[in-house]
């Protein structure tokens, strides 16, 4: 078995409650921290971890807590960031759900190390239950000393509470999120100034997912050298993944990093390989905003090495033949699976999902949807592929947050690797009317219609 | 935005009232709008799972703030709801992941085994069926919301049961 | 600090936003500002349009930004070198932003009362592409009505939130804002309240597109066959300062003064605004001067024509004459100094 630090509990029963969690060596971090180290220590723990962000982008976590304002004597807060929404992503759910406290040990031991005493976890409204969940863990850590004034007779003070959104994607965004903390429309803020100098209230803040905060407490409880030993490289530690799709079996896996995609698909510790034994066609491997990979790109990167689930692996080739670790949302596609109407599923998401604050995301992502939708039933042009790659590229990189980004990135990767698909839709518009159109005639078998 | 005005009695009992004064106490004193997201869920759950222009002004004086900022908040998140909705609200789950494991069928059923279109509610006002973005549960997929809980894993003999269910009044919609 | 636009150097104040700094060099290099306004607090950053390449970060760091940055929500550095319309990349993303900000808009011009003095018909004409691609039905919001002043028309608007912060900053209870997200995200008051409060009429003034326009105005005239003048009266709210917009004798507008780049000098009071078109209630001060390209100069304050030789573009100067003649005041008749500017 790998090594694992966020799941290696999950199987003891009532883990989820705060007595079973103690019992076995919960909140030792806590201890570990307020009595025997400083702030500055564990902040160079975490560094020293080689950890990063784990809610998509990547960035080292020692690094931004680093970045927090200590100087204007303001308040500081950490912000956990649970507003999981990224399409193919499910992974902290499963976490706060079967081990809350963990992620509660985790809070406390980080706002110690930011300095902040006033703590929130922002989660997304439609975990309604699991922000009960959180709300009763909360309360059993308030009784049993770990929260509150003067935690373990020191003078750290720390308040914690959950705070719920109401469904908006966009709340992911850390700049929306405080927007939505402060009881605001989720309209991401333009940067600088970043919230680690001005987040919450103005005030100095740090947003991190809750499974790069659920890693703390093993690194205050191991060291960060320990930690870096964990993984691949710069690829540190463990990674949860939130496999769906057309697989045996769907579910959140935590993995060292560093093994292959191959054995990730198709061992029966992970996904069991693929559903029915049909074929396997693409991979989204990062979450829907990352690009899809065609199923050469899959087991082998560009230059024939083996794909491993790392960072670096992943997105090995850039946007060419690469993709991205993202948020570990691996999504897996089988030959009766229509890349157009998928493609289009994500645009209808990302149109939905935009603030509507910035002209090119307001507009482009609707009108990405509006062709997307017109190819996929049948009623396209070739210049209309043309188009959609063109006004991709014309929101890219020109909006206020990576929302843009995130809905023109599966557009191109889409028409790069299979442009083919979306040339029959546009030639063949009787043959893909029933939505289900490659369940009995898979593209691999009317490919050749196209290069008549 | 013309709002079609439905009538909604109003009625923040001492229950409700301690439990927005207990979110309003999570934030500083000087910082009650930031319970604004939090305690409209609450007062939704409380009134039918809908918001009139009203409970958003009472809410709005709750919160010491200007109605507006209610208004603007309410349109911006999906879940709340701007006018009547059916008791049981099944919400079905469309983005990829479901997608491509059948979430379009799922819903196709539940629509015409109660006869009607997604975004409709029963005449008697008991059950909505609705089409959203991505809730989270890819790998549990076709699946949807109900209440504060998810159905995952849905078949038809599934939604069957639930609507039975429903109809016998055995489904909690809130984990209070 | 110094800092380098399009090869222009100048120095400025730290904290300057490259936006300024371009406005104080001035030209063909000044960014245009569909939602940025300087007299309104968190104002820009939204409509992407004055999107600018930043070449060079700083003496201190001089590595290029990676992405094209919003020229009035980008500080300038020390040594920054930034590039407008030098840029192909700005050009291109230009473009595109006037594409985006077109494909819903409904083209209504001929019946709009901002056209002609329309920040997008502006956009448009400097950074707008000749052919449409947008084959789908436009997107459409029913009517709201907001009162008996203020006109909305939010087909027509491009969501810069300036009016939502002229409510907020100037105004004591703002009962609209945007509600709605996305795409159709819209301004409105949710309950179709009026907007009455006395300095929400400068909604109107700072809307960079038909969007919010003047009711006691609408369809009255084209604004450029209105002859604006500056005019002021004793007001207790405001300070009175004023434009008015004249046909010979009559005052069919009342706006606050704008300069070049359409921005206000001063919030005027609805009272002003609306409640005072008479000429006894101003002191007229004299003709309001507008930058050579406005179309609002055509009729009024063009330079001074060349002769020509043909008879009948004779005729036809000879009438516009005329006409410059019957929309001026008595009192302050038309000039052949006038048609210097």
């Amino acid at each position: 078995m790998a090594t694992k630090i966020l799941l290696d509990k999950i199987n003891i029963p009532g883990i989820k409650s705060y007595d079973v969690y103690r019992q076995n060596g919960g909140y030792a971090s806590v201890e570990k921290a307020i009595k025997s180290m400083t702030p500055d220590e564990i902040t160079e723990e975490v560094k020293a971890s080689g950890l990063r962000g784990r809610g998509g982008a990547g960035f080292p976590v020692g690094l931004k807590w680093s970045f927090i304002d200590k100087k204007s004597g303001k308040p500081r807060h950490l912000v956990c960031n649970a507003d999981e929404s990224e399409p193919g992503t499910f992974k902290d759910r499963y976490l706060m759900e079967h081990i809350p406290h963990l992620l509660i040990e985790g809070m406390i031991t980080s706002s110690y190390a930011l300095g902040a005493n006033l703590s929130y976890i922002y989660i997304r409204g439609e975990y309604m239950w699991v922000f009960k969940i959180l709300e009763r863990a909360i309360k059993e850590a308030y009784a049993a000393g770990w929260l509150g004034k003067n935690i373990l007779g020191s003078d750290y003070s720390l308040d914690l509470h959950v705070h719920c959104g109401a469904g908006a994607y966009i709340c992911g965004e850390e700049t929306a999120l405080i927007e939505s903390l402060e009881g605001k429309r989720g309209n991401p803020r333009i940067k600088p100034p970043f919230p680690a100098v001005s987040g919450l209230w103005s005030n100095p803040t740090v947003v991190n997912n809750v499974e790069s905060i659920a890693n703390v407490p093993w690194i205050v409880n191991n060291s960060g050298e320990a930690y870096s030993k964990i993984g691949l490289g710069r690829s540190a530690g463990t990674k949860l993944i939130s496999a769906s799709g057309h697989i045996r079996k769907p579910g959140v896996y935590e993995i060292e990093m560093g093994i292959t995609v191959h054995e990730f698909i198709n061992s029966d510790e992970y996904c069991g390989g693929m559903m029915d034994d049909r074929p396997i066609k693409a991979l989204i491997p990062g979450g829907s905003s990352v690009p899809i990979l065609p199923e050469h790109l899959i087991y082998k990167t560009a230059n024939g090495e083996d794909r491993l689930m790392t960072y670096e692996s992943l997105s090995d080739g850039g946007f060419e033949t690469g993709s991205m670790l993202g948020s570990g949302g691996f999504i897996v596609y089988n030959d009766t699976a229509c890349i157009v109407r998928n493609t289009w599923n994500f645009a209808r998401f990302y149109a939905h999902e935009s603030c509507g604050q910035c002209s090119p995301c307001r507009e482009g992502t609707g009108w990405l949807e509006k062709i997307l939708h017109r190819i996929e039933t049948g009623n396209g042009t070739m210049e209309d592929i043309d188009l959609l790659w063109n006004i991709q590229s014309n929101i890219e990189g020109n909006t206020i947050c990576p929302l843009g980004d995130a809905a023109a990135w599966p557009v191109a990767a889409a028409i790069r690797h299979f442009r083919e698909e979306f040339e029959y839709h546009v030639l063949y518009p009787e043959k893909i009317k029933n939505r289900d159109h490659y369940v009995n005639e898979p593209f691999s078998t009317v490919k050749h219609l196209i290069n008549k | 935005m013309e709002v079609k005005k439905y009538k909604q009695n109003i009625n923040i009992t001492p229950e409700l009232q301690q439990r927005i004064d207990e979110l309003i106490s999570h934030y500083p004193a000087d910082k009650r709008k930031s319970a604004l997201l939090p305690v409209l869920h609450e007062v939704q759950d409380a009134h039918d799972n809908w918001l009139s222009a009203e409970l958003m002004d009472k809410v709005a004086e709750i919160l010491n703030i200007t109605p507006i900022e209610v208004y603007e908040v309410v349109t911006f998140y999906t879940m709340y709801n701007q006018k009547p909705v059916g008791k049981y609200m099944f919400e079905f789950c469309l983005t990829s992941c479901c997608g491509i494991r059948g979430a379009d069928d799922m819903m196709e059923y539940a629509c015409e085994k109660l006869g009607v279109q997604p975004g409709e509610t029963t005449p008697d006002g008991m059950f909505s069926v609705v089409g959203v973005q991505c809730l989270g549960a890819c790998g549990y997929a076709p699946m949807m919301q109900l209440g504060d809980f998810y159905k995952e894993h849905l078949t038809r003999e599934k939604i069957d049961k639930i609507i039975e269910d429903c109809k016998a009044g055995n489904v909690i919609l809130h984990d209070k | 600090m110094k800092v380098t636009i399009d090869g222009h150097e100048i120095e400025v104040e730290p904290g300057t936003s490259i936006l300024q700094a371009a406005r104080m060099i001035g030209g063909e290099s000044v960014p245009p500002a569909m939602c940025y306004y300087s007299k309104l607090e968190g104002t820009g950053g939204k409509c992407r349009a004055c999107l600018v390449e930043v070449s060079k970060g700083s003496e201190a760091d001089p590595r290029p930004m990676p992405k094209l940055m919003a020229s009035c929500k980008t500080g300038v550095m020390d040594g920054m070198e930034v590039k407008s319309i030098t840029s192909p990349k700005v050009l291109e993303a230009r473009k595109a932003v006037t594409e985006f900000l077109l494909i819903n808009h409904p083209l209504d011009c001929p019946v709009c009362d901002q056209a002609g003095e329309c920040d997008l018909q502006n956009l448009a004409f400097n950074h707008g592409k000749e052919q449409k691609r947008f084959k789908e039905e436009k997107r459409t919001f029913a009517p709201e009505n907001i009162g008996e002043n203020i006109q909305l028309h939010m087909n027509r608007c491009i969501l810069c939130y300036r009016c939502v912060k002229t409510a907020e900053q100037l105004t004591d209870k703002r009962v609209h804002g945007v509600c709605g997200r996305g795409d159709h995200a819209q301004i409105s008051t949710y309950i179709s309240a009026a907007i009455d409060n006395e300095f929400s009429g400068n909604m109107i003034d700072v809307c960079p597109v038909g969007a919010l326009t003047d009711k006691t105005f609408r369809f009255k005239s084209r604004v450029w066959f209105n002859k604006p003048y500056n005019a002021h009266r004793d007001c207790p709210t405001c300070s009175g300062k004023t434009t008015v917009w004249m046909f010979g004798e009559e005052i069919q507008r009342v706006t606050a003064r704008k300069d070049e780049f359409h921005e206000v000098e001063e919030f005027i009071c609805n009272s002003c605004r609306f409640d005072h078109k008479d000429t006894k209630d101003w002191v007229i001060e004299g003709p309001r001067k507008f930058e050579k390209f406005s179309v609002i100069n055509q009729n009024n304050y063009t330079q001074k024509l060349d002769k020509v030789v043909m008879k009948t573009e004779k005729q036809i100067l000879e009438g516009r004459q005329q006409d410059r003649v019957k929309i001026s005041m008595k009192e302050i008749p038309f000039t052949d100094n006038e048609s210097k500017e």
